[in-house]
């Protein structure tokens, strides 16, 4: 250690000028860290993807990519619609009143959607991503459980959706499938991304 | 700064150079430093090979590395056939692309079993504590390395395996969303994540993980080699200063470790030409198929070195949830009984800090508790300096029930690993627990566990019989 005299005027300009530094460094680092944000493109990428749906039977599935995600259109068979009315108790969250996913209000329902027919989900698993299978096959199999009415299985961690894609009770995944913004521009032509009115 | 030498008038050539590369640069002397005169402990034993042996990993993967760069293409919609035509139309392409994948797994058996050495005979005690920590960073950025590398060849396990890590963020309360989007740089897993992965892969990575090197060697150069048994060669110098155990690092070690190279390098090579997917495990089958971002494989786990990890964070479950905070609470309560030397104020204010844990626990979701144990399961390891207590360093002289222990830990985590490969069932999810439970108390208890049994009298001097 030296046994100068600390200069203290000379000590509080170090100190003055190192934080000057220190802003100018963070204040660089700003632009960089930006650049690792979704890119304008990507953020545009997301212009809503219009569907036609007339050719679908009831039953079927159809998938359509939005921002890049699994679209599912299911169009449900009575009994389908009928079996949401058993998976209501086993259901973590039967009227999706939980907020983690933005759930349009017209999806607060027991089918989750528009019209009861048909149901618009985001197939990804609210776990860690995954897209879930489908499992129409009602009855028991491998997987999962005996009473099974129908509905989706992630592969990835197990979680099952019924077929309002509402998650089941004790699965890693805590929300409900999302439901994507969506419209019917007329009885068979849907646009999925975009719920105003046009 | 060293005095201006003048080489005599006489001096070969090379003489002369060397003196003139000497006034300018210190070659002679880092030369000296770090081999010549680097004294290493002659006791040695085939655990001391894994060190340089990553040395030699991270190289084949550097070079490799450089020449796939050449041919590949980060980009979403050209990666998958860039790495195809690497593999069938580049000459000898196959060869580095399967040096370049074999060299993943190998660097994480080397390096683990690098990181047991330093398990058994204490490595990381004092004074080695920091030669450890950068050890435990190396192994971080080490991780980060290969994730970021696996989305590369844009195949199915690719795509969908970092869409499940990258998710594992946005469990993080309150910035976690933002954080995984600003990782991806796009919403799903896309273009943006696979070209910023290259990147990351290719230069940022590698210069910390070469840097980090750099401070783990420096550090170690200044400290010593520890060795098998745990003993401070420097105690016992010589006239001149030399240590009596030790002996230069070159040409001793040099010529020793290039033994080592050279048996390493038959069973790469074997894995290489023969196995290079290794029935799975270091190259997997989805990963043949295109990443198609609308549809998941039906099985999807990660590369066998993140399994015991990624076990651990599929084992927190509520369940676990409610017995960790059981744990929390024993802990408490052991405070208040066993404490007896600790003053009521640090009683307290450690039972607070226990309690606000607690509460924690079961204010946010098991899914971003998964999250952080698997993320402590690694940093943990930087701990081991401070948890350790034992009298002895190296096992050889610690209590049998310690091996015991050590053999314990060794199978939970093979375990561990196991059952993170397989899909998920509800008796792997039991196991995983136990073990993830054992996984933890090994290092948390081991302030209390390390100084427990007859130790057996360490010798003043390393133990060898010359050959």
């Amino acid at each position: 250690m030296s046994d100068q005299q600390i200069d203290q005027s000379k000590r509080t300009w170090l100190i003055a000028s190192s934080c000057a530094g220190a802003v100018g460094g963070v204040a660089a680092a700003v632009p960089f860290v930006s650049t690792l944000t979704p890119s304008e493109r990507a953020r545009a990428a997301g212009a809503p993807v219009e569907v036609d749906i007339s050719a679908m039977q009831p039953g079927e599935k159809l998938t359509v990519e939005w921002r890049g995600k699994p679209v599912w259109i299911v169009r449900r068979t009575p009994e389908q619609l009928a079996s949401l009315k058993k998976t209501d108790p086993q259901v973590v969250d039967p009227e999706s009143k939980r907020t983690a996913y933005p759930i349009p209000t017209y999806a607060h329902n027991p089918h989750r959607s528009i019209k009861p027919e048909y149901l618009v989900v985001v197939g990804i698993c609210t776990h860690l991503g995954c897209s879930p299978g489908e499992k129409f096959k009602t009855g028991p199999q491998p997987s999962l459980p005996d009473d099974w009415q129908g509905g989706f299985l992630c592969p990835c961690h197990g979680s099952t959706f019924d077929l309002a894609g509402r998650v089941f009770k004790n699965k890693p995944a805590p929300d409900n499938l999302e439901v994507p913004p969506h419209m019917y521009l007329s009885e068979t032509r849907l646009l999925i991304g975009d719920d105003k009115k046009a | 700064m060293a005095e201006f030498k003048e080489a005599p008038a006489d001096a070969s050539a090379g003489v002369k150079l060397l003196t003139w590369v000497d006034n300018r640069f210190p070659l002679t002397k880092l030369y000296k430093e770090h081999m010549s005169e680097y004294y290493a402990p002659k006791n040695f034993n085939v655990w001391y090979f894994f060190g340089s042996l990553a040395m030699l990993v991270l190289v084949i993967q550097i070079v490799s590395g450089i020449f796939l760069a050449m041919h590949y293409k980060p980009d979403a919609n050209l990666a998958f056939a860039s790495v195809e035509y690497i593999m069938r139309d580049v000459p000898w392409g196959w060869l580095v692309r399967y040096m370049h994948s074999t060299g993943a797994s190998a660097f994480f058996v080397v390096v683990y079993l690098h990181m047991f050495r330093g398990l058994l005979y204490g490595s990381y005690r004092q004074p080695r504590e920091l030669v450890w920590i950068f050890g435990t960073l190396i192994f971080l950025a080490l991780m980060g390395e290969a994730f970021m590398g696996y989305l590369l060849p844009w195949g199915q396990m690719s795509y969908w395996g970092a869409q499940v890590i990258v998710n594992l963020f946005s469990a993080i309360p309150l910035i976690g969303p933002d954080l995984s989007l600003m990782i991806r740089g796009d919403y799903v897993v896309s273009d943006a994540t696979l070209n910023r992965f290259f990147s990351f892969h290719i230069i940022a990575l590698p210069f910390v993980l070469v840097g980090l090197i750099a401070a783990h060697i420096m550090a170690l150069h200044e400290v010593g080699s520890n060795n098998p048994d745990g003993v401070e060669i420097k105690a016992h110098k010589d006239e001149r200063g030399i240590p009596l155990d030790g002996i230069p690092f070159h040409p001793y070690y040099t010529i020793h470790d290039l033994f080592g190279v050279a048996v390493f390098l038959i069973f790469f090579f074997a894995v290489v030409f023969f196995a290079p997917e290794m029935g799975g495990y270091f190259l997997e089958a989805n990963n043949f198929i295109p990443a198609d971002p609308l549809k998941t494989p039906l099985h999807i786990a990660p590369v066998w070195y993140f399994t015991p990890f990624y076990s651990m964070l599929r084992a927190t479950t509520d369940v676990m949830i409610l017995v960790l905070t059981l744990v929390v609470g024993l802990a408490i309560g052991a405070v208040w009984l066993r404490g007896a030397g600790l003053s009521s104020k640090v009683k307290g204010g450690v039972s607070v800090v226990l309690l606000v844990i607690a509460a924690l626990l079961n204010i946010f979701e098991a899914k971003f508790w998964g999250v952080v144990v698997m993320g402590v399961s690694v940093v943990i390891l930087a701990g081991l300096p401070w948890f350790d207590r034992s009298p002895a360093k190296s096992i050889r002289y610690r209590p049998g029930f310690h091996k015991v222990l050590y053999a314990i830990f060794v199978v939970d985590f093979l375990v561990l690993g196991y059952l993170g490969i397989k899909p998920p069932s509800e008796i792997g999810t039991l196991i995983a627990q136990a073990g993830t439970l054992f996984y933890f108390g090994f290092f948390l208890l081991m302030p209390w566990w390390s100084r427990l049994g007859t130790f057996k009298p360490v010798p003043d001097r390393v133990t060898f019989t010359p050959h």
